[in-house]
């Protein structure tokens, strides 16, 4: 639905400093565009819950960092987030890949489907859903209005392929 | 490591560690590490991780030290919160902060729950040897590791690997103190993050 540069523009615009990712095939095609942008770094975790917490670190330490992981990595995140988002209160936004949203052609009947939005209704997380190239400048809007509230969010943009 | 290894008091090897800090050194520490260091003093800049997610200390540590280049961030991690979050050596040394000093305090055990032996510590393992966690930070790419299990010659030694280009890994066999208690929250955690991060980012002068 994005391109890498697309996206890599839209992270610079809105004031990230560290995008801190583990990829899927969609969010892995946005990388080098991210690691190209002079006023991004891409940090590399291992696991989705470890992304949480390097950007808490982040944040405690005066960057803007932002999470970049796809669903499956949200329900590895659990109580990484928890802490980082509602025990320490840090306002940590993140982008989330929507695995098989737009088509099942690789995993017919995905549970993905079944899981993602009420974890992140269980996990108290704001987010938008991100459907169609037009609504691009809605992550910015979002993200603002987050920020300014000083609260986490998310913007859960809608995947075909895994 | 097997039963048999010497092992210095915890508590003794943080005091050792609380006397070398600078005062513009962030210190994070975790579960039992966390409470002996309030016992010790936490200063505006430290960050007894409690409430806690077990394993993120290191992780947290890496994001305050890609933010704060010019700052010394030290983590002091149990050895059941770094088998829980192994991946991070490598998420460490792939960013590879100079900055960050990771001390792991094996005492073989999750002392805070009641001291059950980890997957990793002698006594539970089929073959009776403990896993090599010098071998693993090695493995996961630290150029420069340290073990000490005695107190005075982790005395003697912490001043320059504090002082070296990192990031550095130190083990301290220290022992676990049978029927001690978990850390206690100081306080609310959000009021406490935002001073943290007020602290951080002033100018270190
Ligand atoms: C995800 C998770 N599982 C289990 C626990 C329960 N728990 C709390 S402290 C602890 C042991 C921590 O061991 P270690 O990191 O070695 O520190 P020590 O207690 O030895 O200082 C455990 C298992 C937890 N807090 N979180």
């Amino acid at each position: 639905m994005f391109s890498g540069d697309e996206m890599a523009a839209l992270f610079t615009s809105m004031g990230i400093t560290h995008v801190v990712s583990i990829p899927d095939s969609t969010i892995g095609a946005w990388h080098p565009a991210i690691e190209a942008s002079p006023d991004l770094r891409l940090v590399r975790v291992c696991r989705e819950g470890e992304a949480w917490a390097v950007a808490a670190g982040l944040y405690l330490g005066g960057a803007t960092p932002l999470v970049l992981i796809q669903c499956t990595g949200l329900f590895e995140s659990g109580d990484s987030l928890r802490n980082v988002l509602h025990d320490w209160k840090l306002p940590i936004f993140a982008v989330i890949g929507y695995r098989s949203y737009l088509n099942q052609d690789t995993l017919p009947g995905d549970t993905c489907l079944v899981f993602t939005e009420p974890v992140l209704d269980a996990w108290r997380i704001d987010y938008r859903l991100i459907t169609t190239p037009a609504q691009r400048e809605e992550i910015r809007t979002h993200y603002v209005a987050c920020r300014d509230a000083g609260t986490p969010g998310a913007a859960l943009i809608a995947e075909g392929k895994a | 490591m097997t039963g048999s290894v010497e092992r210095m008091p915890q508590l003794e090897a943080l005091r050792t560690l609380h006397a070398a800090r600078r005062a513009d050194d962030v210190i994070i520490t975790s579960m039992g590490a966390a409470r002996d260091w309030m016992v010790l003093g936490a200063g505006p800049l430290d960050l007894p991780l409690v409430p806690s997610s077990m394993g993120t200390a290191p992780s947290i540590g890496l994001g305050i030290a890609l933010a704060q280049p010019q700052r010394r961030v030290i983590v002091v991690n149990g050895d059941g919160a770094m088998l829980m979050n192994l991946g991070s050596l490598v998420s460490i040394t792939a960013a590879g902060p100079a900055n960050l000093i990771l001390i792991l305090a094996d005492n073989g055990v999750y002392e805070i729950t009641g001291a059950q032996p980890t997957a990793g510590s002698a006594p539970a393992r089929a073959d009776g040897t403990s896993v090599a966690f010098m071998g693993m930070a090695r493995a996961a790419g630290f150029r420069t590791v340290h073990r000490f299990s005695n107190a005075a010659d982790w005395a003697r030694s912490v001043g320059s690997i504090l002082s070296a280009t990192g990031p550095t890994f130190v083990l301290l066999d220290v022992g676990a103190v049978p029927g001690s208690k978990g850390p206690r929250s100081p306080g609310p955690a959000g009021p406490r993050a935002i001073e943290l991060r007020r602290h951080i980012t002033q100018d270190p002068g």
